[in-house]
């Protein structure tokens, strides 16, 4: 066990991203991630490492495609109106199997929307917010020592599986100050012998996403596909709170909104109902195994910072054999503990 | 029996896609045979771009990837920095390079970014058939300028060369042409001082060649040699327009 250390969640981000190994930032200036670049800023040249501001998210994430291929461990980082620019890269990543972490600090849309925090911009980081057939492995923190494991995790899951992971957070958690333990982390960098470093010694290597004959390209969808099935088998990640044999109530939350759940959920033990939290920690692969036996179970209650996204990967798993039911705020509001309880009482009687 | 002329090593097997006349071949050949002669194939990471040297990757025999349409300043730019030591450029034509990747190759210029740039400017979209680039000269017809391009609606051709010579970032900005084998000898000396000057250390660098694109614009190649000749080099007059980067 290490030192306790106080720290911000948007500067946890970035010091777990160096302590992983990575050296190497792009970005450009958006809220409410703005420590984490100015925390990089600093410290990457401290470092030996690089950190550029670039002209927009659109060639950051192009620079981070870059770095990828050039075998370092790479990051880049921005807010849901920069996210949604990186998308057209984030396509070309996960076609060119290229192993990067992207972070995104959600905050209220769409469009311009507002700097308040929010989560949603679940369907586009899980259901694929750029073209073609890919999938992102998404991670969901809900504290700050999370932040520090999720980030570590995120790299190694990119590098294991030669493809880009998205770390998806929420402005409220990138504020957030909580003490931290760094641990003592050694991280499992692989030798890259795909990657570009110049071919002496060796026959040429190539980095592409485009396969022009439809044969080849079908193949390498289906490459990628077997690859998501291996990941769907062996990542699925979830905190489970009291569900148990015993639970009659089941509410479902993921990141900052899990935390204010589970305190509705203890209330609501305190007053004799018999509730349990399910947090998904992996947006994908969703923790479809956390829902295998629904046992004694009446009713499901899936609260976000949105107007209802992650209920329907919920209702997918449940598949009818129960109501799920939705509550959510939007815009950068959220629903209280109170609310939430509430929600609960109402649900129960 | 001497040999006296064979395929450059940097060259691949695989037989060019490009159409019959048209110059991407030469200029293929040209960055080949500076880097051969540089002795820095195997240091060297090319991007190819999306345009109709999309494949660049397979005729060029060392470390390659391709980069989304216009990003190819911005992935070099990661991979230079990931790996100073290795030698970078990009291959970009001028929609790829003038229209979608307008703010990456102005960018990757203003910082000084120590990469080479080979810029074939034709003055349209080839592969996409044949459409108005940001190049296509007044006047001109292309399948969405089919009457011409007229000033009132699309305004005016962007010169390239000229507009990053103005960045303080720039260090050797030359425009040339491989329409006879005069030019072609000036425009190998221009890209393997672009190459060296990045050996050296120095960058942004940029050659502009005006290249022929035979097919869209409907012309045989003897026809569209004259085509360019007559009309895009005195619109892009070739010479040097920047040689050493503004030191402090
Ligand atoms: C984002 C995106 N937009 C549009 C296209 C379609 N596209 C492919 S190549 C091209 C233009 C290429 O023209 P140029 O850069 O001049 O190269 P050339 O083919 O003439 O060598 C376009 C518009 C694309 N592939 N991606
Ligand atoms: S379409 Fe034009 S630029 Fe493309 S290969 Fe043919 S001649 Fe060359």
């Amino acid at each position: 066990m290490g030192e306790k250390v106080l720290m911000k969640g948007n500067e946890a981000i970035g010091e777990a991203a160096v302590s992983a190994g990575c050296r190497h930032f792009f970005g450009y200036p958006i809220t409410p991630q703005s420590e984490l670049p100015a925390y990089l800023a600093k410290k990457m040249p401290l470092v030996g490492g690089v950190f550029l501001q670039a002209e927009s998210e659109i060639s950051a994430i192009n620079m981070v495609y870059g770095a990828a291929c050039a075998g370092v461990r790479v990051m880049t980082s921005s807010s849901s109106p920069g996210v949604s620019l990186k998308q057209e890269g984030i396509s070309y990543l996960a076609g060119a199997e290229l192993p990067v972490l992207v972070c995104n600090v959600q905050r209220a849309g769409p469009g311009l929307g507002t700097i308040q925090p929010s989560q949603a911009d679940y369907f586009q980081a899980v259901k694929g917010g750029g073209h073609g057939d890919y999938r992102l492995i998404t991670l969901s923190p809900s504290s700050v020592q999370e932040i520090i494991d999720l980030i570590r995790l995120g790299f190694d899951l990119a590098d294991k599986y030669k493809t880009p992971a998205m770390f998806l957070a929420d402005g409220m958690l990138g504020q957030l100050m909580e003490p931290v333990d760094l641990g003592e982390y050694k991280s499992e960098i692989k030798e890259k012998p795909w990657a570009l470093s110049g071919c002496e010694g060796r026959a040429k290597n190539t980095v592409t996403s485009i396969w022009i004959n439809p044969e080849e390209m079908e193949r390498h969808n289906i490459h990628l596909q077997e690859k998501y099935a291996e990941i769907k088998k062996n990542e699925q990640r979830w905190e489970n709170f009291h569900f148990d044999d015993e639970a009659e109530f089941l509410v479902v939350a993921h990141g900052s909104m899990a935390r204010i759940a589970k305190s509705a959920v203890i209330k609501a033990r305190e007053e004799g109902i018999k509730a349990s939290l399910i947090r998904p920690i992996t947006l994908w692969p969703f923790p479809e195994n956390a829902f295998s036996s629904l046992k004694s179970l009446k009713k499901i209650l899936v609260v976000e910072m949105n107007m209802g996204q992650m209920v329907e990967d919920v209702r997918l798993v449940v598949n009818g054999r129960i109501p799920v039911e939705f509550f959510g705020r939007a815009g950068g509001m959220f629903p209280t503990v109170e609310q939430t309880l509430g929600k609960i009482r109402g649900l129960i009687k | 029996m001497q040999k006296v002329f064979e395929k450059p090593v940097s060259i691949d097997e695989k037989p060019f896609s490009y159409c019959a006349g048209c110059t991407h071949g030469i200029i293929h050949r040209l960055v080949a045979e500076s880097i051969d002669e540089l002795g820095i194939r195997e240091k060297v990471i090319g991007v190819a771009p999306v345009g109709c040297s999309v494949f660049a990757y397979e005729f060029f025999n060392f470390d390659m990837c391709s980069a989304a349409h216009g990003r190819a300043p911005a992935v070099a730019t990661g991979i230079k920095r990931a790996r100073p030591e290795n030698i970078v450029f990009t291959y970009q034509g001028d929609g790829d390079l003038a229209a979608i990747g307008t703010a990456e190759i102005v960018h990757a210029a203003a910082r000084a970014e120590k990469i080479t740039t080979i810029f074939v400017n034709n003055a349209i979209y080839g592969m996409t058939g044949g459409q108005m680039a940001p190049t296509t000269l007044v006047g001109q017809k292309t399948d969405t300028t089919p009457y011409g391009r007229k000033v009132e609606n699309q305004g005016y051709p962007i010169k390239v060369a000229e507009m990053l010579s103005t960045l303080e970032g720039a260090n050797y900005i030359e425009r040339v042409t491989v329409i006879s084998p005069a030019h072609v000898n000036k425009a190998k000396a221009a890209i393997k001082k672009a190459f060296q000057y990045q050996i050296e250390g120095k960058g942004f660098n940029l050659i502009e060649v005006l290249s022929t694109c035979p097919s869209c614009w409907g012309m045989s190649p003897i026809k569209a040699i004259e085509w360019l000749k007559a009309n895009m080099i005195p619109h892009y007059p070739l010479g040097v327009y920047k040689d050493g980067a503004k030191t402090e």
